[in-house]
């Protein structure tokens, strides 16, 4: 079967739009057959525009860390060799920090891409389904002996980020354009996000915590989450840790695990 | 119970009964209640995070600039950060630069 004819408009229109060097498609001429460079251009123009101003509105903290003109320059390298495969705006650039992270002239931020992570994060969460987060009550409704096989159901839009720098603060400091103090980037930090209802919440998790939170919602029980946590930190909380997570809705419910 | 936990039930029995007694002095909302709170919120607007994508945005002073084939990836001065990184350091007085790399 011969494609749609507007599939093969699009064929031969689209592949130049993101590539300066490549001239005009010859399909597209100006009335009376006369060249339509400087039309074709506007399409061009625009395509990278907007890509890149969907980068800005997904990675505003990124753009306040760098300024404006290296975030633009920054994400138009990444548009022009990343072209959406969505045609939901919100879900283009997902691939963004990896880029910043291989970016040669952002070595010097090695924290950078973890920013973005947690930036991709708050919006994967902001439009993850909704969910009534895990009451406390159906907690203590289970007896004793089932706890360490227990196991917690993730809540759609609760995510959890490790990072070797101070991503978190970072992040933090930077969503809005409140003056920013001095922040030392080394101490390693780990995030719990989470949209119990309809605001996003950014959490940083205690020692231990991201080991805890990373078992339960890949469905470990309680009892592994807890031994696991313990061995990545001594001081690990069992207590205040399950008590942050039901706080912050990262669960919905509860499910006994296999008794094997 | 079994051997292979670490950490005993008894163990993760105090903890949760901590965890407990620290979410009750929140005073967890009933179902009820959090439906009525939930329906008294206004309806969420979803995309408001990103307003405004779909306009022509084809940069300042104009609605449809054809500029894209001026492409602004030699210029150096584009590398140069203007933000906030200056303010967050790593041992050894790293930090984000100021001059062209």
């Amino acid at each position: 079967m011969p494609p749609e004819p507007g599939l093969c408009f699009a064929a031969s229109f689209a592949p130049a739009l993101l590539d300066p060097a490549r001239s005009t498609p010859e399909l597209v001429t100006g009335p009376n057959g006369k060249a339509a460079g400087r039309r074709y251009d506007v399409y061009r123009n625009n395509v990278t525009v907007s890509l890149i101003d969907a980068l800005a509105a997904i990675y505003p903290a990124v753009q306040r860390i760098t300024g404006v003109d290296f975030f633009r320059a920054m994400a138009r390298l990444h548009v022009r060799s990343n072209p959406p495969t969505s045609p939901l705006l919100f879900e283009y650039g997902r691939d963004f920090p990896d880029f910043i992270e291989a970016y040669e002239h952002a070595q010097d931020l090695p924290w950078l891409g973890d920013v973005a992570r947690l930036e991709r994060a708050w919006l994967d969460a902001y439009h993850a389904a909704d969910a009534i987060p895990l009451s406390p009550a159906r907690l203590s409704a289970v007896t004793p002996d089932r706890l360490a096989d227990l196991v917690f159901i993730p809540h759609p839009a609760a995510r959890c980020l490790r990072s070797n720098y101070a991503a978190v603060t970072i992040f933090a400091a930077n969503r809005d354009d409140a003056p920013i103090m001095r922040i030392d980037a080394s101490t390693p930090e780990d995030a719990l996000i989470t949209r119990g209802e309809f605001d996003v919440a950014v959490r940083r998790l205690p020692p231990g915590g991201a080991v805890f939170a990373h078992h339960l919602m890949s469905g470990r029980p309680l009892g592994e989450a807890a031994a696991a946590a313990l061995e990545a930190a001594s001081e690990f909380d069992i207590a205040a840790n399950i008590a942050g997570l039901i706080e912050a809705g990262a669960f919905t419910s509860l499910c006994c695990g296999d008794p094997s | 119970m079994s051997a292979k936990h670490t950490v005993t039930s008894l163990v993760l029995a105090g903890a949760v009964s901590t965890a407990l007694a620290t979410l009750a002095s929140a005073a967890p909302l009933s179902k009820a209640e959090a439906d009525a709170a939930v329906a008294a919120k206004k309806e969420k607007c979803f995309g408001v995070a990103l307003k405004g994508q779909n306009d022509c945005a084809a940069g300042p002073g104009t609605t449809c600039q054809g500029t894209s084939t001026v492409d602004y990836q030699g210029n150096a001065w584009k590398f140069v950060k203007g933000g906030t990184c200056t303010s967050i350091e790593l041992p050894g007085g790293k930090k984000g630069s100021l001059k062209p790399i």
